[in-house]
């Protein structure tokens, strides 16, 4: 396996109070996705801000690959509306060139936004300018704080499918922090779960029947959590109601890739 | 010709006022940018300490003001990471408490003849080629740091985390805007008055708002408003013989409510 690009060796973090991470330890290697999942209070938060150098260990060791550039995605900006600001000018801050921001806003599918103001994204809009930002800084490691946050169930999916794709395409290795299970389990080469130590770590199948996965979400929430692995077999009508690729208004034979063109006007309008 | 210029206290008052005017625009922006108003009030309201410390130990009261609000801001920075109080409860407890302290103690200095009204409300018509000096001493400093500063003062105003991993030191950037603001205190107030400052600071920031897309034009067009509202407030004051200090403030409001009537719904 090649070199990882941070490593955490039995990390230990407290603030006034009990513990807050103990004995943490985890390796993040080019082009791993790894989820750290956990309740509210489990150290996730805290778990990313010792790997993004913000909040220092009281014991343990971090190694960085020499020259590590970090890109961060944070949970949101809080900005405030007193300050005047375009997706443009915000992403030029990151010392990117415009030529560059119109390429990877319209990588990350939000092009059309480039001249506005920051203030009136959609909670889905934000974390793809967001993403772009992080993009901007060719990052050797993507770390998002739950990126689905304020984004619709099927605007999850898609940004999720979108940071496997950018995965491949930048050979990077991506730390994620989240709660919602069910999405995550289906988009994750690895997950931690962590509840101030790793209860258990493993690809998301394993981990759905492990007993401490079990013990931490409770056995009807961790049974629910069949492994979903979202495939792009149907679309949606207006309505929001699946429309099947069996159709009849698909007129392609069986034989034949879905994607291949076709009249399907049918798919796009009831 | 210059000499003569300055020999004349309208110019002497004009000339200072704009100078104040143009720093007070980009900082005032960072003011309400990181809603330090109740902040900026503090500090300003402890430079009438500095007016008596600096009376008391004969040293310059310019630098006897930005050395208690650069102290006094240093305080602040390191209650707020205790939080047993709130930030604003402590604020309002040092704000008032230093005002206080300040009062007292000038009243204190019985032999000494200290024009408090001045101090409160500000002195502009009395402004001297020694103010001056520090004005265009002062506020180069503070433009020249502004520029050095910009990109990475923008960043961790828009998230300090963010700006962190990308390698700014945040806490270092928030000392330089600490002790920006102790300069522009220490030359602001002789012309509006420790009561006052803030309002040249965010009145021009908060007017610019609806005017401008970018953080770069809403600094630029601060500074020109408050040069827009010392020259009117100036005028104002000479004409009607209203307290020079206030005159710019009132100005200032006046082009505030115009622009907010007019353009406030644009404030995008």
């Amino acid at each position: 396996m090649s070199e990882p690009v941070i490593a955490l060796h039995d990390i230990h973090v407290q603030f006034s109070g009990p513990p807050v991470l103990q004995n943490v330890s985890l390796a993040l290697h080019p082009n791993d996705i790894v989820t750290i999942i956990g309740p509210n209070g489990a150290g996730k938060t805290t778990l990313v801000k010792v790997l993004l150098g913000i909040t220092k260990a009281d014991a343990g060791r971090v190694r960085r690959k020499r020259g590590l550039r970090i890109g961060y995605v944070p949970q949101q900006l809080n900005l405030q509306p007193t300050l005047p600001l375009t997706v443009e000018r915000f992403l030029r801050l990151a010392g990117a060139e415009p030529q560059s921001i119109a390429h990877t806003l319209e990588r990350t599918g939000v092009a059309h936004l480039q001249q506005n103001s920051i203030h009136h994204l959609s909670g889905g809009e934000m974390q793809r300018v967001l993403l772009a930002r992080a993009l901007l800084r060719r990052p050797h490691l993507l770390v998002l704080d739950e990126p689905a946050q304020g984004v619709d169930i099927n605007g999850q999916a898609a940004l999720y499918e979108l940071i496997r794709d950018l995965r491949q395409e930048l050979g990077c290795a991506v730390l994620m922090v989240s709660h919602d299970l069910h999405l995550v389990m289906a988009s994750t080469d690895q997950v931690i779960c962590l509840n101030r130590h790793i209860c258990c770590q493993g690809q998301p199948e394993r981990i759905a029947s492990d007993p401490a996965f079990t013990a931490m979400f409770g056995d009807r929430l961790a049974s629910s959590v069949a492994v979903y692995h979202h495939q792009h077999n149907h679309d949606h009508d207006l309505h929001g109601n699946p429309v099947l690729p069996h159709d009849h208004t698909h007129d392609h034979p069986h034989d034949a890739p879905h994607n291949a063109p076709h009249d399907d006007k049918g798919c796009q309008s009831p | 010709m210059i000499d003569s210029i300055l020999d004349d206290f309208f110019w002497r008052a004009l000339i200072g006022g704009l100078g104040v005017a143009i720093i007070a625009g980009p900082l005032g922006c960072f003011v309400v940018w990181r809603r330090m108003a109740y902040f900026g009030d503090t500090l300003a309201h402890s430079a009438l300490l500095g007016v008596a410390l600096g009376t008391l130990f004969h040293v310059d009261l310019n630098l006897s003001i930005a050395l208690v609000c650069v102290l006094l801001a240093l305080v602040l920075v390191a209650l707020s990471r205790q939080q047993s109080l709130a930030s604003d409860t402590l604020l309002g407890i040092l704000s008032h408490s230093s005002l206080a302290i300040g009062l007292v103690a000038l009243s204190l200095m019985g032999e000494v003849r200290i024009d408090l009204s001045g101090y409160l409300f500000g002195d502009l018509l009395a402004i001297s080629r020694h103010d001056l000096l520090w004005i265009a001493a002062g506020g180069t400093l503070v433009l020249g740091l502004l520029v050095w500063l910009w990109k990475g003062l923008l960043m961790t105003t828009i998230h300090e985390e963010l700006a962190q991993v990308e390698g700014y030191s945040v806490s270092g950037l928030r000392l330089a805007l600490m002790l920006m603001f102790s300069l522009v205190i220490a030359v602001a107030m002789k012309v509006v008055g420790v009561l006052l400052i803030t309002a040249l600071l965010i009145i021009p920031a908060a007017t610019a708002r609806p005017l401008t897309r970018t953080p770069e034009s809403m600094a630029l067009v601060a500074s020109l408003l408050g040069m827009v509202a010392v020259a009117s407030g100036l005028s104002l004051s000479w004409f009607s013989d209203s307290a020079a200090g206030p005159s710019v403030v009132l100005c200032a409001f006046v082009l505030f409510l115009l622009v907010w009537i007019t353009r406030g719904h644009q404030a995008r």
